[in-house]
């Protein structure tokens, strides 16, 4: 018995290690894969390969499946209009700077001849330090870090983060939402911080008075009385949260329990708000959010990538998805105002696209329009929105 | 050099120094020849970084006896305190000076935090030890989040909220920005150093574990009292074994962050100690060669995984389970003695036959 156990194990184990041995015959596998899935046009051009990177295990997780996803519609999409085709591969970096650079490795063997990604900006930034040296392109969907697109070869789909901060005080200036602001952000998470070091700064230029800053960390995230009371005793007219939908569900009960009623804001974050399980969504009525896509959103563009993915992968899309699927078409339109073809060379292919990026206007999903100057950001009007019966309308 | 008049240790020894110089060679040749894929040329680093700490964390493990689940801690203190200087610096140095400045610094702030954790983490024993460096590791890792330090023409500006909160004048560029941690890390480790430094590490513990010190760090793991009653002191010696550990995960986490452009408090976190432990495990408690083998296997491992796609960690965990059954089987162990002993020519052969009888234990 111990022996026909051992010989099992013995047979499992070589199995995987061949397995993983050939190189070679894996990335044939996972070529064919993404094929039969994407493209259903015409498979005898050559195509371009894509390369995705992105987080599809770890606490980032659902980030990395989202822009695997939407890209994914979006490469389908273009396959099937016949014109250019190409072949998209997503590998995983478990939101770990060591791992994408690894995921990168692994990709340029695989063939890649653009980058679209890394989802998170720490990856990002070491990702972007090796793809400047090989001079590959690179459109990061949503690393909001500054440091993300520092090299010429580097593109972004999403706002920065200190975009959102400065966008963020100035609507609320614009508009006369309030005066006194009360801030509760998180002190451990970069995108929290990059939005708050930047309100606050904008805020004095445009004349907005912070009343009371307060923050917490991912080990405290739990209770936020000690937070909610210093603001409600602040006397601050708007509550400024840059921060993500979970811990948001959690200040607004509270706030609740404490009859504390300031008009709330946050951003793109805060999308998913009226979707946390165990939370009384009525409490998000009047919950004003900046964000450049929302799923509810009615125009055609919209509802045709919310059919499509929720048909793929049974669930609303959110902002990541959207941003990769932007991402893609932009990578597309450079392409082919470049004239890239699928025999060029990385390098080439960089070449030509760091050009014609600036040249191209995008009218997607996250903003009509866009458009992208040579440091890599791109220009784009951000949206609104105020949650009215459990919906996003536009304010 | 005859090999027949060497100890039994020192050939062991020889043997891993054999083989880590052979690693090297090889990869060099098929490096010069082009046949290096992409992925496993990127690995070579973190590779490196990881034989430094697993060898390093099997002298506090292994060979002191002493679980400790915080090392990722002190590697994470070298990583800070070299990338922290080297980005200081800038271009004012010549690179090979700041390379080795930032290590030399990498390796004694973690010797510094060794000695400082270590003398109240060693009053304690066993399972108590073992959580207080778990606790220590997580308080490095939440202080480099929260720290923020500048630089302008007035000199270095700290702060532990906020980064405007740092007021600095227009020159000013800050260096460590809380959660996100130091970028622009100038990428100095290359392959050849890494390879220097693992070779340093082993001459350091290898050398330690046959000295009288390492002899009385040993006698403190196998009998704590017995060590005490023929006048061992126990606290010294289990310092400079849980410091020369530290050091040296500062030296490997020093590699790791000249090997990245970005260095994150995050990444040395809980699981990355764990990991760390694995390779210990995995390659043998107080087993040197062991821990430089696990450690490179092991790394590589999830890469070559990558064809599996979703099911690629958990592959990962179902080979750790079986690696783990099949160094436990006796089955295996005496097939692989017995393949080592056919592989072994004449007269060594002979005596290793009656080492092996008489002590009955594997090295």
């Amino acid at each position: 018995m111990k022996k026909f156990l051992s010989l099992v194990l013995a047979g499992c184990m070589a199995l995987s290690l061949a397995a993983c041995g050939s190189s070679s015959s894996s990335t044939a596998n996972s070529t064919s894969t993404v094929d039969g899935s994407a493209s259903t046009g015409t498979g005898t051009t050559a195509a371009i390969k894509i390369g995705g990177i992105g987080p599809l295990t770890g606490t980032a997780a659902t980030y990395g499946q989202a822009v695997r996803n939407g890209a994914e519609i979006a490469i389908a999409e273009i396959n099937a209009k016949g014109g250019m085709q190409y072949e998209f591969e997503f590998q995983d970096d478990e939101g770990d700077a060591e791992k994408a650079v690894n995921a990168y490795n692994n990709l340029k063997d695989w063939g890649m001849q653009a980058l679209m990604g890394t989802v998170t900006s720490t990856p990002c930034i070491a990702v972007a330090a090796d793809a400047v040296e090989d001079n590959m392109f690179l459109l990061t969907p949503s690393g909001s870090a500054e440091d993300c697109i520092a090299n010429p070869n580097a593109f972004r789909m999403c706002f920065s983060d200190p975009e959102q901060g400065e966008l963020s005080a100035e609507y609320i200036a614009e508009n006369g939402l309030a005066t006194k602001i009360a801030i509760i952000y998180d002190s451990s998470d970069v995108y929290s911080t990059g939005i708050h070091d930047a309100f606050v700064t904008k805020a004095a230029e445009v004349g907005l008075e912070v009343v009371c800053d307060e923050q917490f960390t991912s080990d405290s995230n739990k209770d936020f009385s000690a937070q909610v009371s210093k603001a409600q005793s602040s006397g601050a007219e708007l509550l400024f949260l840059p921060i993500y939908y979970n811990e948001a569900s959690l200040i607004l009960t509270r706030m609740d329990a404490v009859g504390y009623d300031p008009i709330v804001f946050g951003c793109d974050g805060m999308d998913g708000l009226v979707t946390v399980e165990n939370f009384d969504t009525s409490l998000a009525e009047g919950v004003m959010l900046m964000t450049p896509f929302t799923a509810a959103a009615t125009d055609d563009m919209t509802v045709a990538f919310v059919t499509a993915y929720e048909e793929a992968y049974g669930e609303a899309p959110n902002q990541f998805a959207a941003d990769a699927y932007d991402a893609i078409y932009a990578i597309d339109a450079a392409i082919t105002a470049a004239g890239v073809t699928a025999d060029m060379d990385y390098s080439a292919i960089c070449d030509a696209l760091m050009t014609s990026m600036t040249e191209i206007e995008l009218d997607g999903l996250t903003g009509k329009a866009i458009t992208w100057d040579a440091s890599g950001a791109p220009t784009k009007t951000p949206a609104v929105y105020v949650i009215e019966n459990g919906i996003y309308v536009a304010a | 050099m005859n090999l027949k008049n060497l100890g039994r240790t020192a050939r062991r020894n020889l043997v891993t120094y054999s083989m880590v110089i052979a690693a090297y060679i090889i990869i060099q040749v098929l490096a010069a020849m082009d046949l290096l894929s992409n992925s496993l040329s990127g690995q070579l680093i973190p590779i490196c970084a990881y034989v430094i700490m697993a060898v390093s964390l099997n002298l506090t493990v292994g060979v002191l006896g002493e679980l400790s689940l915080g090392h990722a801690g002190f590697m994470s203190v070298g990583a800070f305190s070299s990338a922290f200087f080297s980005v200081a610096v800038g271009d004012a140095l010549p690179t090979p000076v700041t390379l080795v400045l930032a290590f030399a610094i990498g390796m004694i702030a973690a010797g510094v935090f060794g000695v400082l954790i270590g003398i109240p983490v060693l009053r304690l024993q066993g399972d108590y030890l073992a959580i207080v460096t778990l606790a220590f590791g997580e308080i490095i890792k939440n202080l480099l989040n929260a720290f923020y330090i500048g630089v302008d023409s007035t000199g270095f500006h700290v702060s532990m909220k906020d980064a405007t909160a740092l007021k600095m004048d227009e020159t000013g560029r800050i260096i460590i920005k809380g959660a996100q941690g130091i970028t622009g890390v100038n990428r100095m480790s290359t392959f050849t150093i890494g390879f220097v430094l693992v070779v340093l590490t082993l001459i350091i513990v290898l050398n330690l574990i046959k000295s009288r010190t390492g002899r009385a760090i040993m006698s403190i793991r196998d009998n704590r009292i017995a060590a005490e009653s023929v006048g061992i002191n126990v606290t010294k010696y289990k310092l400079i074994a849980f410091t020369v550990s530290a050091a040296l995960a500062g030296l490997a986490g020093s590699l790791y962050a000249h090997s990245l452009a970005t260095v994150v408090a995050k990444k040395f976190d809980y699981n990355t100690s764990i990991l760390i432990l694995v390779f210990v495990v995995v390659g043998g408690m107080g087993n040197i060669r062991g821990s430089v083998i696990a450690a490179a296997v092991l790394t590589v491992l999830p890469e070559l995984l990558r064809s599996f796609a979703d099911y690629r960690m958990l592959v990962y965990a179902i080979v750790l389970i079986l690696m783990m059954l099949f160094k436990q089987s006796p089955q295996i162990k005496n097939f692989c003695r017995g393949i080592g002993e056919r592989l072994r020519l004449g007269s060594l052969f002979h005596r290793r036959k009656a080492e092996n009888s008489s002590s009955g234990k594997e090295g």
